[in-house]
């Protein structure tokens, strides 16, 4: 009969979808191991987002009201104190950019292995975690030893709790000490994207570092035009510098949901995909019959983009 | 100031491969310099272009073979290169996160650097962990995802952006020492010049056993043990446009057609 223990994610007084996704990842573990699910929510509005969060499943929600924004000092704190007196087997957490910023410092913390990024598990004799390896061109599985974990899970994977429930609601006093929070958030700013809005683009060609040097471009653009499409591209065409900031599909960028999308020279890593996956219709051009992006597309082509795209282009002129 | 910049020499694998066992068969990989350390290298060298008497060290768990990469960041302008091994180490097949920023610790311990800076993740595994762990085992401050970094030698704090999903960045005040996690597109990575390069082999790369560092045997258990490794289902029925170029481009047309996004 242990616990799990999972946590809230909130941003400028929003609460995250992944919250949801947790509380059913939490619960999967809970069927498992006949616990409670405990529920943390740490700063911001925590009534409101107790209120939205009391799910089917949830056992109890802990509140911590130490500031509205995250922070990762209060979070390992918080969690800190959470799990010595709850202690629970697993502690649950999103594998998103705040969650990298304080699921690693609380396994330190406690001592308990992390199993980051996690798309399934199961636990039986012991948590057995699946994971992408190599870009997601193999998954693994593996057996997690010791008395419990910390495991993050990936946004999405798990379908969201929407159910309400009847969880127990209990303000926490987590005794914060000031002095040891060594990082102050002083604001947030937007990413300077441009004037480009691709977001509403109905038909889009997304060029990734198959293209592999800057005067190749051209050719994409060439298509883009022919075709009549919106150009967009992958993070690593943006990093270089060869692509303006606004025309970047992913997590860090734009989500788009086109009735087209075709990906040329891009591997579909889980944070491009992230931004493109609801399109309509997906076409890959790779070269790489095992590139990721072939698990999500409807249509691909299996060829060299320096092939197929002279010749498309020739179709539309 | 000195830099400590953690370095992982990352498996690539190649289009077409075979799985033996319960990993990629051998021939069918191979190793380079991780991405997002690339970034931190350039990072690291660049606060030593800025500033006077900073140092750039290198830190890598790997065998060997590996040398070849940290060669790499020597020629791109770090200072001197640390490498962990031994046998014990070369039979932990799968380190978990924490395992591996332990290893880390002892050598910042050894250390005493004023900052770290390491890769969000590794292209290979994608914990995305390492770094942030380190930071809490050896008491530095830190900052995860960071893509825009200020910090001046001798200063109390480092002023980041740390950046958040939807292209909204934070901006924070972290105190110092601290590890920082880079973000890819935080600079221009340089490629190492033919000066560099030869510069690097004469550069001091010291190769550490674990027991150097005050490491035991348990220090060197991973909590992780593989089980399987295998090629992901497909979730969607993907229809292959094949045959030459000139019909693949053919088809593709006609679906641009049937679904009415080109005028045909
Ligand atoms: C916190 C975080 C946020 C991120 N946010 C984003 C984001 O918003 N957007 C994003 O895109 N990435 C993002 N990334 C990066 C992501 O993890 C990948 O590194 C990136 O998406 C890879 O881009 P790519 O597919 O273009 O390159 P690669 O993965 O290098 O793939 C290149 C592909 O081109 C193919 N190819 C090569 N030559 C040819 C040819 N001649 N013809 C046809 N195909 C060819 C290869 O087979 C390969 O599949 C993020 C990462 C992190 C850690």
């Amino acid at each position: 009969m242990s616990d799990v223990l999972a946590v809230a994610e909130h941003r400028q007084g929003e609460l995250r979808d992944v919250s949801g996704e947790l509380v059913t990842a939490g619960q999967e573990l809970t069927d498992s191991t006949g616990g409670a699910l405990h529920l943390a929510i740490i700063n911001g509005a925590v009534e409101e987002f107790a209120d939205d969060l009391s799910l089917d499943g949830v056992d109890t929600i802990h509140t911590v009201d130490h500031g509205e924004e995250f922070n990762h000092d209060v979070y390992l704190q918080t969690l800190t104190q959470l799990y010595d007196e709850l202690d629970p087997e697993y502690v649950v957490t999103p594998h998103t950019v705040n969650g990298m910023d304080y699921a690693p410092a609380l396994a330190a913390e406690v001592d308990l292995p992390l199993a980051p990024d996690v798309i399934d598990f199961t636990n039986g004799d012991g948590l057995t975690v699946t994971r992408e390896q190599y870009g997601g061109k193999v998954e693994t599985t593996i057996d997690v030893a010791g008395d419990g974990a910390v495991v993050t899970v990936r946004p999405t994977e798990w379908s969201r709790t929407e159910t309400a429930g009847e969880a127990t609601v209990e303000a926490v006093d987590a005794g914060i000490d000031d002095g040891a929070v060594g990082s102050t958030v002083t604001g947030f700013e937007a990413a300077a994207m441009g004037d480009i809005d691709i977001s509403e683009a109905e038909f889009i060609v997304s060029v990734g570092r198959g293209i592999e040097e800057e005067e190749n471009l051209d050719l994409i653009e060439d298509l883009a035009d022919a075709l009549d499409a919106t150009f967009a591209a992958s993070r690593p065409i943006v990093d270089n510098g060869w692509v303006e900031p606004g025309r970047q599909v992913g997590q860090s960028g734009k989500v788009v949901t086109p009735d087209v999308y075709i990906a040329i020279g891009i591997s579909g890593a889980v944070q491009h995909v992230a931004g493109m996956k609801t399109s309509d219709t997906i076409v890959a051009i790779n070269t790489d019959p095992d590139a990721p992006i072939f698990d999500i597309a409807d249509y691909g082509i299996v060829d060299d983009l320096f092939d197929v795209v002279p010749q498309l282009i020739e179709q539309f002129e | 100031m000195k830099i400590l910049v953690t370095v992982k020499e990352v498996e690539e694998v190649e289009d077409d491969f075979e799985i033996d066992g319960n990993a990629v068969a051998e021939t069918y990989l191979n190793y380079d310099l991780n991405e997002w350390d690339d970034y931190a290298v350039e990072e690291a060298v660049q606060l030593g272009e800025e500033h006077d008497d900073v140092e750039v060290v290198t830190v890598t768990i790997g065998p060997e073979r590996s040398d070849e990469t940290i060669r790499q960041a020597l020629a791109k302008g770090a200072d001197r290169a640390i490498r962990v091994w031994d046998d014990a180490l070369a039979d932990l097949t799968m380190p978990d996160p924490v395992t591996t920023a332990k290893l880390l610790s002892a050598v910042v311990d050894e250390e005493e650097p004023d900052l770290v800076l390491s890769g969000v993740q590794s292209d290979d595994t994608a914990y995305g962990a390492t770094g942030v762990a380190l930071a809490r085992l050896i008491d530095y401050q830190w900052a995860a995802v960071v893509n825009h970094l200020e910090v001046e030698p001798g200063a109390e704090t480092a002023s980041v952006h740390r950046e958040l999903e939807g292209g909204v960045e934070e901006l924070t005040d972290v105190d110092l020492p601290a590890v920082f996690t880079i973000q890819s597109g935080i600079n221009e990575p340089r490629y190492a010049s033919l000066r560099g390069i030869r510069q690097a082999q004469s550069k001091p790369l010291d190769v550490y056993e674990p027991s150097d560092l005050g490491l035991s045997a348990e220090d060197l258990t991973s909590a992780f043990e593989l089980t399987s490794l295998y090629e992901p289902e497909s979730e969607t029925e993907t229809t292959l446009f094949e045959g030459d170029t000139e019909e693949e481009a053919d088809q593709l047309a006609g679906l641009l057609n049937e679904k009415g996004v080109v005028e045909g």
